[in-house]
Protein backbone atom coordinates (compact mmCIF):
# COMPACT_ATOMS: atom_id res chain seq x y z
CA UNK A 1 0.00 0.00 0.00
CA UNK A 2 2.79 2.40 0.86
CA UNK A 3 4.78 1.63 -2.28
CA UNK A 4 2.08 2.40 -4.90
CA UNK A 5 1.18 5.59 -3.04
CA UNK A 6 4.77 6.69 -3.00
CA UNK A 7 5.42 6.01 -6.68
CA UNK A 8 2.20 7.62 -7.92
CA UNK A 9 2.56 10.52 -5.51
CA UNK A 10 6.10 11.32 -6.57
CA UNK A 11 5.25 11.15 -10.28
CA UNK A 12 2.17 13.37 -9.90
CA UNK A 13 4.16 15.89 -7.89
CA UNK A 14 6.82 15.81 -10.59
CA UNK A 15 4.26 16.48 -13.32
CA UNK A 16 2.82 19.39 -11.34
CA UNK A 17 6.28 20.91 -11.11
CA UNK A 18 6.79 20.35 -14.86
CA UNK A 19 9.62 17.89 -14.39
CA UNK A 20 10.45 15.77 -17.44
CA UNK A 21 9.58 12.71 -15.41
CA UNK A 22 10.62 10.12 -17.98
CA UNK A 23 14.04 11.64 -18.55
CA UNK A 24 14.57 12.14 -14.83
CA UNK A 25 13.62 8.53 -14.16
CA UNK A 26 15.99 7.07 -16.73
CA UNK A 27 18.80 9.28 -15.53
CA UNK A 28 18.32 8.08 -11.96
CA UNK A 29 18.00 4.47 -13.13
CA UNK A 30 21.35 4.74 -14.87
CA UNK A 31 22.96 5.65 -11.55
CA UNK A 32 21.27 2.60 -10.05
CA UNK A 33 23.06 0.27 -12.43
CA UNK A 34 26.44 1.84 -11.81
CA UNK A 35 26.01 1.57 -8.04
CA UNK A 36 24.80 -2.03 -8.28
CA UNK A 37 27.84 -3.09 -10.31
CA UNK A 38 30.12 -1.37 -7.86
CA UNK A 39 28.83 -3.27 -4.84
CA UNK A 40 29.34 -6.73 -6.38
CA UNK A 41 32.93 -7.20 -5.09
CA UNK A 42 32.08 -6.43 -1.46
CA UNK A 43 28.92 -8.53 -1.72
CA UNK A 44 30.93 -11.53 -2.89
CA UNK A 45 33.65 -11.02 -0.27
CA UNK A 46 31.24 -10.80 2.65
CA UNK A 47 28.86 -13.57 1.64
CA UNK A 48 31.73 -16.00 1.03
CA UNK A 49 33.24 -15.26 4.45
CA UNK A 50 29.92 -15.67 6.24
CA UNK A 51 29.08 -18.81 4.25
CA UNK A 52 32.41 -20.43 5.15
CA UNK A 53 32.10 -19.44 8.80
CA UNK A 54 28.60 -20.88 9.15
CA UNK A 55 29.04 -24.09 7.16
CA UNK A 56 32.25 -25.08 8.99
CA UNK A 57 30.58 -25.16 12.39
CA UNK A 58 32.70 -22.25 13.63
CA UNK A 59 29.52 -20.27 14.24
CA UNK A 60 28.27 -22.98 16.62
CA UNK A 61 31.56 -22.83 18.54
CA UNK A 62 31.26 -19.07 18.86
CA UNK A 63 27.77 -19.48 20.27
CA UNK A 64 29.18 -21.75 22.97
CA UNK A 65 31.75 -19.12 23.89
CA UNK A 66 28.99 -16.56 24.37
CA UNK A 67 27.10 -18.57 27.02
CA UNK A 68 28.68 -16.87 30.10
CA UNK A 69 27.93 -13.38 28.79
CA UNK A 70 24.39 -14.46 28.14
CA UNK A 71 23.94 -15.69 31.71
CA UNK A 72 25.30 -12.40 32.99
CA UNK A 73 22.58 -10.43 31.21
CA UNK A 74 19.94 -12.99 32.10
CA UNK A 75 19.10 -13.68 28.46
CA UNK A 76 17.28 -16.98 27.88
CA UNK A 77 19.75 -19.55 26.55
CA UNK A 78 17.65 -20.55 23.59
CA UNK A 79 18.22 -17.04 22.24
CA UNK A 80 22.02 -17.26 22.12
CA UNK A 81 21.99 -18.43 18.52
CA UNK A 82 19.90 -15.39 17.61
CA UNK A 83 22.38 -13.09 19.33
CA UNK A 84 25.28 -14.36 17.25
CA UNK A 85 23.44 -14.83 13.99
CA UNK A 86 21.56 -11.54 13.79
CA UNK A 87 24.52 -9.25 13.03
CA UNK A 88 25.87 -11.76 10.49
CA UNK A 89 22.97 -12.96 8.43
CA UNK A 90 19.34 -11.91 8.05
CA UNK A 91 18.18 -15.17 6.51
CA UNK A 92 20.12 -17.08 9.17
CA UNK A 93 18.31 -15.15 11.90
CA UNK A 94 14.97 -15.84 10.22
CA UNK A 95 15.72 -19.54 10.17
CA UNK A 96 16.42 -19.39 13.92
CA UNK A 97 13.00 -17.82 14.53
CA UNK A 98 11.40 -20.63 12.51
CA UNK A 99 13.35 -23.14 14.56
CA UNK A 100 12.22 -21.56 17.85
CA UNK A 101 8.63 -21.55 16.59
CA UNK A 102 8.96 -25.23 15.80
CA UNK A 103 10.58 -26.21 19.12
CA UNK A 104 8.75 -23.97 21.58
CA UNK A 105 5.67 -22.86 19.63
CA UNK A 106 5.10 -19.64 17.68
CA UNK A 107 3.42 -17.96 20.67
CA UNK A 108 6.16 -18.92 23.13
CA UNK A 109 8.15 -16.25 24.97
CA UNK A 110 11.40 -17.39 23.31
CA UNK A 111 9.99 -17.18 19.81
CA UNK A 112 8.33 -13.83 20.37
CA UNK A 113 11.45 -12.40 21.97
CA UNK A 114 13.47 -13.52 18.96
CA UNK A 115 10.91 -11.87 16.70
CA UNK A 116 11.18 -8.59 18.62
CA UNK A 117 14.99 -8.89 18.41
CA UNK A 118 14.65 -9.31 14.66
CA UNK A 119 12.70 -6.05 14.45
CA UNK A 120 15.04 -4.02 16.63
CA UNK A 121 18.43 -4.86 15.16
CA UNK A 122 20.10 -5.31 11.80
CA UNK A 123 22.60 -7.45 9.91
CA UNK A 124 25.27 -5.04 11.11
CA UNK A 125 28.36 -6.72 9.66
CA UNK A 126 26.73 -7.13 6.31
CA UNK A 127 25.39 -3.58 6.18
CA UNK A 128 28.79 -2.13 7.06
CA UNK A 129 30.59 -4.31 4.52
CA UNK A 130 28.21 -3.43 1.72
CA UNK A 131 27.87 0.28 2.40
CA UNK A 132 31.53 0.97 3.14
CA UNK A 133 32.60 -1.38 0.35
CA UNK A 134 30.50 0.55 -2.13
CA UNK A 135 32.63 3.67 -1.63
CA UNK A 136 35.89 1.80 -0.84
CA UNK A 137 36.24 3.02 2.72
CA UNK A 138 38.86 0.93 4.51
CA UNK A 139 39.11 2.59 7.92
CA UNK A 140 35.66 2.24 9.42
CA UNK A 141 36.56 3.88 12.75
CA UNK A 142 33.78 3.48 15.32
CA UNK A 143 31.21 2.08 12.91
CA UNK A 144 31.40 -1.54 14.05
CA UNK A 145 31.40 -0.63 17.73
CA UNK A 146 28.41 1.70 17.28
CA UNK A 147 26.48 -0.87 15.22
CA UNK A 148 27.07 -3.67 17.70
CA UNK A 149 26.17 -1.44 20.64
CA UNK A 150 22.92 -0.62 18.83
CA UNK A 151 22.29 -4.33 18.33
CA UNK A 152 23.01 -5.09 21.97
CA UNK A 153 20.65 -2.33 23.14
CA UNK A 154 18.03 -3.79 20.80
CA UNK A 155 18.56 -7.33 22.10
CA UNK A 156 18.41 -6.40 25.77
CA UNK A 157 15.36 -4.19 25.18
CA UNK A 158 13.74 -7.09 23.33
CA UNK A 159 14.40 -9.49 26.19
CA UNK A 160 13.08 -7.21 28.93
CA UNK A 161 10.19 -5.70 26.96
CA UNK A 162 9.02 -9.15 25.82
CA UNK A 163 9.10 -10.34 29.40
CA UNK A 164 6.84 -7.43 30.39
CA UNK A 165 4.51 -7.78 27.39
CA UNK A 166 4.17 -11.52 27.03
CA UNK A 167 4.59 -12.98 30.49
CA UNK A 168 0.95 -12.82 31.36
CA UNK B 1 39.08 -3.48 10.83
CA UNK B 2 37.17 -5.09 8.00
CA UNK B 3 40.40 -6.78 6.90
CA UNK B 4 40.71 -8.50 10.25
CA UNK B 5 37.08 -9.58 10.51
CA UNK B 6 37.03 -10.87 6.98
CA UNK B 7 40.26 -12.88 7.34
CA UNK B 8 39.24 -14.28 10.71
CA UNK B 9 35.87 -15.45 9.36
CA UNK B 10 37.49 -17.25 6.43
CA UNK B 11 40.61 -18.66 8.12
CA UNK B 12 38.75 -19.79 11.22
CA UNK B 13 36.01 -21.20 9.02
CA UNK B 14 38.38 -23.37 7.03
CA UNK B 15 40.35 -24.41 10.15
CA UNK B 16 37.24 -25.45 12.06
CA UNK B 17 35.93 -27.08 8.90
CA UNK B 18 39.11 -29.14 8.60
CA UNK B 19 38.89 -30.22 12.24
CA UNK B 20 35.23 -31.16 11.84
CA UNK B 21 36.00 -33.00 8.61
CA UNK B 22 33.66 -30.76 6.66
CA UNK B 23 36.24 -29.24 4.39
CA UNK B 24 34.34 -30.25 1.27
CA UNK B 25 31.08 -28.71 2.52
CA UNK B 26 32.91 -25.52 3.48
CA UNK B 27 34.46 -25.22 0.05
CA UNK B 28 31.07 -25.79 -1.54
CA UNK B 29 29.61 -23.11 0.74
CA UNK B 30 32.28 -20.64 -0.35
CA UNK B 31 31.59 -21.25 -4.02
CA UNK B 32 27.82 -21.19 -3.60
CA UNK B 33 27.97 -17.97 -1.57
CA UNK B 34 30.01 -16.27 -4.27
CA UNK B 35 27.47 -17.32 -6.86
CA UNK B 36 24.60 -16.23 -4.65
CA UNK B 37 26.19 -12.81 -4.05
CA UNK B 38 26.20 -11.99 -7.75
CA UNK B 39 22.69 -13.35 -8.21
CA UNK B 40 21.57 -11.16 -5.31
CA UNK B 41 23.07 -8.04 -6.84
CA UNK B 42 21.53 -8.81 -10.21
CA UNK B 43 18.22 -9.29 -8.47
CA UNK B 44 18.74 -5.97 -6.76
CA UNK B 45 19.85 -4.12 -9.87
CA UNK B 46 16.44 -3.64 -11.44
CA UNK B 47 14.83 -2.60 -8.16
CA UNK B 48 17.68 -0.26 -7.53
CA UNK B 49 17.43 1.35 -10.95
CA UNK B 50 13.70 1.79 -10.44
CA UNK B 51 13.94 3.44 -7.01
CA UNK B 52 16.78 5.72 -7.95
CA UNK B 53 14.75 6.71 -11.00
CA UNK B 54 11.84 7.62 -8.75
CA UNK B 55 14.21 9.44 -6.38
CA UNK B 56 15.51 11.52 -9.28
CA UNK B 57 11.97 12.66 -10.09
CA UNK B 58 11.39 13.57 -6.45
CA UNK B 59 14.69 15.42 -6.42
CA UNK B 60 13.94 17.46 -9.53
CA UNK B 61 10.39 18.27 -8.48
CA UNK B 62 11.64 19.66 -5.19
CA UNK B 63 9.80 17.06 -3.12
CA UNK B 64 12.99 16.00 -1.36
CA UNK B 65 13.59 19.61 -0.38
CA UNK B 66 10.13 19.81 1.16
CA UNK B 67 10.64 16.64 3.18
CA UNK B 68 14.14 17.74 4.10
CA UNK B 69 12.81 21.02 5.42
CA UNK B 70 10.48 19.13 7.76
CA UNK B 71 13.26 16.89 9.03
CA UNK B 72 15.90 19.61 8.92
CA UNK B 73 16.22 20.36 12.64
CA UNK B 74 16.84 16.69 13.45
CA UNK B 75 19.05 16.01 10.42
CA UNK B 76 21.27 19.05 11.00
CA UNK B 77 21.90 17.98 14.54
CA UNK B 78 22.62 14.40 13.49
CA UNK B 79 24.80 15.30 10.52
CA UNK B 80 26.45 18.66 11.25
CA UNK B 81 29.09 18.06 8.53
CA UNK B 82 26.57 17.75 5.69
CA UNK B 83 25.36 21.01 4.07
CA UNK B 84 21.57 21.36 4.24
CA UNK B 85 20.87 21.15 0.54
CA UNK B 86 23.48 18.57 -0.33
CA UNK B 87 22.13 15.53 -2.22
CA UNK B 88 23.45 13.34 0.62
CA UNK B 89 20.69 14.76 2.87
CA UNK B 90 17.97 13.78 0.41
CA UNK B 91 19.30 10.26 -0.02
CA UNK B 92 19.68 9.76 3.73
CA UNK B 93 16.17 11.07 4.39
CA UNK B 94 14.73 8.74 1.76
CA UNK B 95 16.71 5.82 3.17
CA UNK B 96 15.57 6.43 6.73
CA UNK B 97 11.93 7.03 5.77
CA UNK B 98 11.74 3.92 3.57
CA UNK B 99 13.32 1.94 6.41
CA UNK B 100 10.71 3.28 8.82
CA UNK B 101 7.99 2.12 6.43
CA UNK B 102 9.60 -1.31 6.30
CA UNK B 103 10.50 -1.09 2.61
CA UNK B 104 13.93 -2.66 3.01
CA UNK B 105 14.33 -3.25 -0.73
CA UNK B 106 13.69 0.38 -1.48
CA UNK B 107 15.90 1.57 1.38
CA UNK B 108 19.11 -0.07 0.16
CA UNK B 109 19.46 1.92 -3.10
CA UNK B 110 18.90 5.19 -1.20
CA UNK B 111 21.44 4.11 1.41
CA UNK B 112 24.07 3.32 -1.20
CA UNK B 113 23.38 6.63 -2.91
CA UNK B 114 23.74 8.41 0.43
CA UNK B 115 27.14 6.81 0.98
CA UNK B 116 28.24 7.88 -2.50
CA UNK B 117 27.24 11.49 -1.76
CA UNK B 118 28.79 11.45 1.71
CA UNK B 119 32.01 10.18 0.16
CA UNK B 120 32.09 13.30 -2.04
CA UNK B 121 32.25 15.38 1.16
CA UNK B 122 34.99 13.18 2.58
CA UNK B 123 38.52 14.56 2.74
CA UNK B 124 40.21 11.25 3.54
CA UNK B 125 38.79 8.90 0.96
CA UNK B 126 39.78 5.69 2.73
CA UNK B 127 38.45 6.72 6.14
CA UNK B 128 34.83 6.87 7.28
CA UNK B 129 33.46 10.28 8.27
CA UNK B 130 31.42 10.95 11.39
CA UNK B 131 28.32 11.40 9.24
CA UNK B 132 28.83 8.04 7.56
CA UNK B 133 29.18 6.24 10.86
CA UNK B 134 26.16 7.98 12.39
CA UNK B 135 24.12 7.22 9.29
CA UNK B 136 25.10 3.55 9.30
CA UNK B 137 24.57 3.26 13.05
CA UNK B 138 20.99 4.46 12.57
CA UNK B 139 20.69 2.00 9.71
CA UNK B 140 22.00 -0.95 11.70
CA UNK B 141 19.70 -0.17 14.61
CA UNK B 142 16.73 -0.85 12.33
CA UNK B 143 14.04 1.81 12.47
CA UNK B 144 11.23 -0.31 11.02
CA UNK B 145 7.80 0.41 12.47
CA UNK B 146 6.07 -2.72 11.16
CA UNK B 147 8.38 -5.75 10.91
CA UNK B 148 6.33 -7.24 8.06
CA UNK B 149 8.60 -10.13 7.12
CA UNK B 150 8.89 -11.29 10.72
CA UNK B 151 5.12 -11.15 11.12
CA UNK B 152 4.80 -13.21 7.94
CA UNK B 153 7.30 -15.69 9.34
CA UNK B 154 5.35 -16.07 12.60
CA UNK B 155 2.10 -16.44 10.66
CA UNK B 156 3.66 -19.17 8.54
CA UNK B 157 4.76 -20.91 11.75
CA UNK B 158 1.13 -20.94 12.95
CA UNK B 159 1.02 -17.93 15.29
CA UNK B 160 -2.53 -16.72 15.97
CA UNK B 161 -1.69 -13.15 17.00
CA UNK B 162 1.60 -12.42 15.26
CA UNK B 163 1.01 -8.66 15.33
CA UNK B 164 1.42 -8.67 19.11
CA UNK B 165 5.13 -8.26 18.56
CA UNK B 166 4.63 -4.85 16.92
CA UNK B 167 4.32 -2.87 20.18
CA UNK B 168 7.46 -4.16 21.88
CA UNK B 169 9.30 -4.11 18.53
CA UNK B 170 8.66 -0.39 18.07
CA UNK B 171 9.81 0.33 21.62
CA UNK B 172 12.90 -1.88 21.31
CA UNK B 173 13.89 -0.41 17.97
CA UNK B 174 13.41 3.13 19.28
CA UNK B 175 15.73 2.32 22.16
CA UNK B 176 18.29 0.70 19.86
CA UNK B 177 18.23 3.72 17.53
CA UNK B 178 18.77 6.08 20.46
CA UNK B 179 21.58 3.78 21.61
CA UNK B 180 23.08 3.85 18.12
CA UNK B 181 23.09 7.65 17.95
CA UNK B 182 24.54 8.05 21.43
CA UNK B 183 27.20 5.40 20.71
CA UNK B 184 28.20 6.95 17.38
CA UNK B 185 28.30 10.48 18.76
CA UNK B 186 30.25 9.47 21.87
CA UNK B 187 32.74 7.13 20.23
CA UNK B 188 33.66 9.61 17.49
CA UNK B 189 35.36 11.74 20.13
CA UNK B 190 37.64 8.98 21.37
CA UNK B 191 41.27 9.41 20.28
CA UNK B 192 41.44 5.82 19.02
CA UNK B 193 38.69 6.55 16.54
CA UNK B 194 39.99 9.93 15.44
CA UNK B 195 40.40 10.62 11.71
CA UNK B 196 44.09 10.30 11.07
CA UNK B 197 45.52 9.28 7.72
CA UNK B 198 48.70 8.04 9.38
CA UNK B 199 46.94 5.57 11.63
CA UNK B 200 48.37 6.09 15.10
CA UNK B 201 49.43 9.29 16.81
CA UNK B 202 47.76 12.15 18.54
CA UNK B 203 47.20 14.60 15.72
CA UNK B 204 43.44 14.90 15.46
CA UNK B 205 41.83 16.18 12.36
CA UNK B 206 38.92 18.49 12.86
CA UNK B 207 35.82 17.07 11.31
CA UNK B 208 34.36 20.48 10.63
CA UNK B 209 34.14 21.39 6.99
Amino acid sequence: MAIPLMIVGIIIHGLQKRVKVYEAFTEGAKEGFVTAIRIIPSFVAMLVAIGVFRESGALDLLMGAFRPLVRLFNIPEELVAMLIMRPLSGSGAQSIISELAHNYGPESLACRTAAVMMGSSETTLYVLAIYFGSVSIKKQRHALASGLIADLVGFLSAVYLSRIFFSF
Amino acid sequence: MINIIWSVLIILGFLVGAVNGRLQDVTAAAINSAKMAVELVFGLMGVMAMWLGILKIAEESGLIKIISRLLKPAMIRLFPEVPENHPAMGAMIMNISTNILGLGNAATPFGLKAMEELQKLNKHKDTATNSMVTFLAINTSSVTLIPASTIALLTAAGAINPTEIVGPSIMATTLSTIGAIIAAKTLQRLPRYSINPRGKGKARCSSRS
